[in-house]
């Protein structure tokens, strides 16, 4: 079983650190394969930014995603980008207050969630990438969600670990 | 102040040059002489992260040139050292490469590959600097070349690297790419006890004995640390037993003959190869580094329509193993090159097999990889004929 994901936004937004997080909560937690890769380069800064995460049970032997069978889209750029690369039959979860889906890729489903404004509630929109977390990890089960928490625990700051907590839950809570 | 912990045992999701930099620090790399470039910052910061605490020395030199002279010379001071940079360092550290062979410095130095030549694709990969390892420094000499191709291999053959640079007594290379440098895997680091470090050769002779390039029956000879009393000199120029230059072919004829004999008696210890598949094949597909995985999907898919093909994976790129292809020629119908370059490997497959069987060379110059169906085209064109 491989399941490719790419999660894609602005600069800024933790798309990055998202990635890592599954990554680690796979690879380490779950006893699954992981391959984590990123766009590097100039549109790092300010653009349409990518993490992709290849999942498997087996070795992963080509780590690269082309083709993804999960996106999440935390901007309106990042999704004009990359929606005509999920496979048909796909998931795509956006940030349903910053991703307006003009297109949609014949057979994928939408997922929506307003993730930053949830985080806003919350207290700080910086955790709205752990918002969605917990929304992809129920829509998804990519990764357990025990494995998600421990990879969640091991990535962000002490201060901010009840914060991540409740944005994580108030995400996986949600039913759309 | 409390010591840092050296070996970081455990299970870590962590990036390939990270893995490179806990590699050496586990071989026990305790100075580390760079200057930082995409794709291969990430081993500087590292280190630069990590030696401090462990009492070992980072250094941010000015450029290449001088990095890998300090490298050279923490060596002879008694350190383990290392630097990594990219193509265009590896330009610049050229010349001194040459000295490290020729005085014989155990050291390790890292070329995580981008796209080339000059500064060509920085954030981007390719496996163009194969040939310039192998050749770059002037003169006759021979390489050992390590390619990993996963993070958990960045830590295995970074240690490897080391204990073949002591047990040979030379620089020794690791070639991986941005992809692997830059990729993120799960790696497991030992225990402490249970890596296999390779000691340096200092010799027990007494001072007035020893001569610092007399050999032992391996063709390699001990070595000293200066501060312990002996007086040696170590040169560029070629030199006889004790070190010091002698300008006559007869010794020029001995020196550098050594040099390359030293790798080439010894390469079945040096050469590391993962073949897969390879039970009486009829193609072989042979690859390194991020290329090689690509090739196993390939193979697989190629195998399931009933083609007999196999993968051989270069673990050393140098020494080349140029017997096995040899023999493998005797038998197979074709062999399958997938490299991010525009044809180097490739080179060395065609001359092992003393092109009496035909050798498809898949080149693709960088910034992205095959795809496993390219790799399968290939083989099937080959089944087909």
């Amino acid at each position: 079983m491989r399941k490719e994901l790419r999660i894609s936004g602005f600069g800024g937004q933790g798309v990055i650190l998202s990635g890592l997080i599954v990554g680690q909560a796979v690879s380490i937690h779950d006893g699954n394969n992981a391959s984590f890769t990123q766009s590097y380069g100039p549109e790092a800064r300010g653009g349409a930014c990518a993490s992709q995460v290849v999942i498997s049970d087996k070795i992963v032997d080509y780590p690269l995603v082309n083709q993804s069978d999960i996106l999440v889209s935390l901007s309106q750029t990042a999704y004009a980008k990359f929606f005509s690369l999920v496979r048909e039959g796909g998931d795509i979860l956006i940030d349903s207050d910053l991703v307006k889906p003009l297109e949609v890729p014949k057979g994928a489903k939408i997922h929506s969630i307003p993730a930053t404004r949830f985080a806003e509630e919350l207290g700080n929109t910086i955790v709205g990438n752990i918002v969605m977390l917990g929304f992809l990890t129920r829509v998804t089960q990519l990764a357990s969600k025990e494995a998600m928490i421990k990879a969640i625990r091991e990535s962000v700051p002490e201060r901010f670990m009840d914060l991540n907590m409740a944005a994580f839950e108030r995400g996986y809570e949600y039913q759309g | 102040m409390e010591k840092a912990k050296r070996v970081l045992s455990g299970d870590h999701f962590i990036q390939g040059d990270i893995a490179c930099s806990e590699g050496a620090i586990a071989a026990g790399c305790n100075f580390f002489a760079g200057y930082p470039i995409t794709p291969a910052s990430e081993i500087a910061e590292r280190m630069a992260l990590r030696q401090p605490g462990l009492g070992g020395v980072f250094i941010q030199m000015e450029d290449e040139i001088a990095s890998i002279t300090a490298i050279l010379g923490a060596a002879w001071a008694g350190a383990k050292s290392m630097t990594a940079t990219s193509g265009p360092g590896i330009s610049l550290m050229l010349e001194n490469i040459g000295l490290g062979m020729i005085t014989e410095t155990p050291c390790v130095i890292v070329n995580v590959q981008r796209g080339s030549p000059s500064t060509g694709l920085p954030t981007l990969w390719g496996q163009s600097d194969m040939m310039q390892a192998r050749w770059g420094s002037h003169g006759d000499y021979s390489v050992i070349a390590l390619c990993p191709n996963s993070p958990q291999e960045m830590f295995n053959l970074t240690i490897e690297a080391f204990n073949l640079s002591e047990k040979y007594r030379m620089p020794v290379f690791i070639l991986t790419d941005a992809i692997v440098g830059h990729m993120t895997e799960k790696v497991t680091i030992p225990k402490e006890e249970d890596i296999r470090v390779y000691p340096r050769r200092y010799t027990k002779l007494p001072p007035a004995e020893y001569l610092p390039y007399k050999p032992e029956a391996d063709l390699v000879p001990q070595m000293i640390k200066a501060g312990d009393g002996y007086h040696i000199h170590t040169t560029g120029l070629t030199h006889d037993e004790r070190g010091y230059p002698v300008m006559t072919a007869d010794c020029h004829h001995d020196l550098i003959w050594r040099l390359i004999n030293k790798v080439k008696n010894n390469q079945d210890d040096i050469i590391r190869l993962e073949e897969r598949y390879m039970d009486d094949p009829e193609i072989v597909v042979v690859s390194y580094g991020i290329s090689s995985r690509v090739v196993i999907p390939a193979v697989m898919r190629a195998r399931e329509e009933g083609i007999n093909v196999g993968s051989m994976r270069l673990i050393t790129a140098w020494p080349f193993p140029e017997e096995r292809i040899a023999e493998l020629s005797e038998r197979v119908k074709g062999f399958v090159v997938p490299e991010i370059n525009c044809g180097q490997m490739v080179r060395e497959v065609q001359r092992s097999c003393k092109c009496i069987k035909p050798v498809t060379l898949l080149s693709h110059p960088g910034g992205d990889i095959h795809s496993p169906d390219d790799v399968y085209q290939a083989i099937a064109a080959i089944a087909k004929s």
